[in-house]
């Protein structure tokens, strides 16, 4: 597997539109990532951040405007493939265990070596000892455990993640803490929904607001993102 | 290569949850059992109106079955939203589809292999002198009915009134379908079976049309 640093990507979007009938989820939002930043996405309920996010993972075709992929050869399926996404749903099979869930993933992703790589990512969320059951007999926030476990596979390029706290006890949001920090100093661009200030937020690097689909707010410096992201709470 | 290891990869998990569940086979099972059974009690038949009649009602009780199990195919994938993580995940879109056109493929011509003994001895009609023909029609008549009931499964899987749309979307679909599959068990069912090569042509050409469309505008499907 290439490291994240060796094949770093950075997002552009292009005046994006989303729009649900006559309702816009997003209105003309123009912005471009990094390579490598960590970005926070802040704002009430309903203001365009999951939106933003699926387009970025590219699950959702936006109305107008578009979507771009740095460098240049990494567009569409490729970039896709470099895509680590969590969302609000945990993206596993019930009816699956929490080993058989990331060796199927793992496998579509044609990691070498699956078993191992699942392992030690079993270990990593603590789940190892719980790998042979059933994911419907997990807690929320164990689920959500092996939804961040399935998004990390392949040592994504990119990380998106939406709420990635949701049911995550003070342990697990450590871990995803740290976990998020190894992957932005290895280079990984992040992009990620929060609300409030937590461990996970202080790793943001720059912070964008939206507010009813459209972009209100975007800094990279200190106090002013710390208030963009509290205000979201407001 | 990555379109066949994606689709054997994900055919192993529909069949895994199936085999774990076993939600469709038992309920479809059930289901046409029923049919097959109510009918026959209800008209009984001859011989010779079961020959005339029996693959009518084969193919309508295939029909209803299908319209059972092809129904929830991609509903699972919305729960926890894993239509994502897979789309996230492979190489070609097409694997998605083309594991679950298997999976369902496979289901109904289990169902229908174990229907048809049942039905022989309730219908008196013998089918042991043309088991591989007979083979060769429900496969090519099921290829059908799955290619176009994933295919409208996946389509109303996003919509509202999702219950009533496939089967509404499906039946008119499926007429042509459905004629050439009767049209050629019937020949199979008479006092002296012919294997009609005009509607097995008929049924191949539906199926690779089908299956065509599919790979072409399959990604479209998946699309949220």
């Amino acid at each position: 597997m290439t490291p994240p640093e060796a094949r770093r990507i950075g997002l552009r979007f292009d005046n994006i539109d989303k729009r649900y009938g006559g309702l816009y989820a997003l209105r003309r939002v123009s912005l471009e990532i990094a390579p490598g930043e960590c970005v926070a996405l802040a704002g009430r309920n309903g203001s365009g951040k999951t939106t933003l996010l699926r387009i970025a993972a590219q699950l959702v075709r936006p109305s107008a405007g578009k979507l771009t992929f740095s460098p240049a050869q990494m567009q569409g399926p490729s970039a896709a493939k470099n895509t680590g996404f969590v969302a609000h749903a945990t993206m596993v099979y019930d009816e699956l265990t929490a080993e058989e869930n990331l060796l199927l993933f793992a496998r579509l992703l044609e990691i070498p070596e699956p078993a191992k790589r699942v392992e030690l990512l079993l270990h990593d969320v603590g789940l190892f000892e719980r790998r042979d059951s059933l994911v419907r007999t997990f807690s929320r926030g164990m689920r959500q455990r092996v939804g961040i476990a399935r998004a990390l596979l392949h040592e994504p390029s990119v990380l998106l993640l939406d709420e990635p706290g949701t049911g995550l006890d003070p342990q697990g949001v450590g871990w995803l803490a740290e976990t998020l920090r190894r992957l932005r100093d290895a280079g990984s661009t992040i992009l990620m929904s929060l609300h409030g200030e937590s461990e996970i937020s202080a790793l943001a690097t720059r912070a964008i607001r939206l507010d009813a689909g459209a972009v209100v707010a975007d800094t990279r410096t200190g106090a002013s993102l710390r208030s963009i992201l509290t205000f979201a709470n407001a | 290569m990555s379109l066949f290891s994606n689709t054997t990869v994900l055919l192993g998990k529909e069949l895994r949850t199936e085999f774990r569940s076993r939600e469709l086979l038992t309920t479809t099972v059930v289901f046409i059992l029923m049919v097959v059974v109510l009918f026959s009690f209800t008209f009984d038949p001859t011989r010779e109106e079961s020959r005339r009649f029996g693959p009518g009602l084969l193919w309508l009780a295939f029909l209803f079955a299908a319209s059972l199990m092809l129904q929830p195919g991609f509903l699972r994938e919305q729960t926890n939203d894993t239509l994502s993580a897979l789309r996230l995940s492979v190489s070609d879109p097409f694997a998605i589809f083309l594991s679950k056109l298997c999976a369902n493929t496979l289901f109904l011509l289990i169902t229908e292999l174990l229907m048809l003994p049942i039905f022989s001895v309730l219908y008196n009609v013998p089918l042991l002198g043309v088991v591989p023909q007979l083979a060769l029609v429900l496969f090519l008549g099921s290829l059908g009915l799955s290619v176009t009931g994933t295919t409208l499964s996946a389509i109303s899987a996003q919509a509202r009134m999702r219950e009533l749309l496939l089967p509404l979307l499906l039946l008119p679909l499926l007429t042509p379908l459905l004629i050439a599959s009767t049209e050629a068990t019937s020949a199979l069912f008479a006092e002296e079976p012919v294997l009609r090569w005009d509607w097995l042509a008929f049924l191949i050409a539906f199926d690779i049309i089908f299956l065509t469309a599919v790979w072409l505008f399959g990604e479209y499907l998946l699309e949220e």
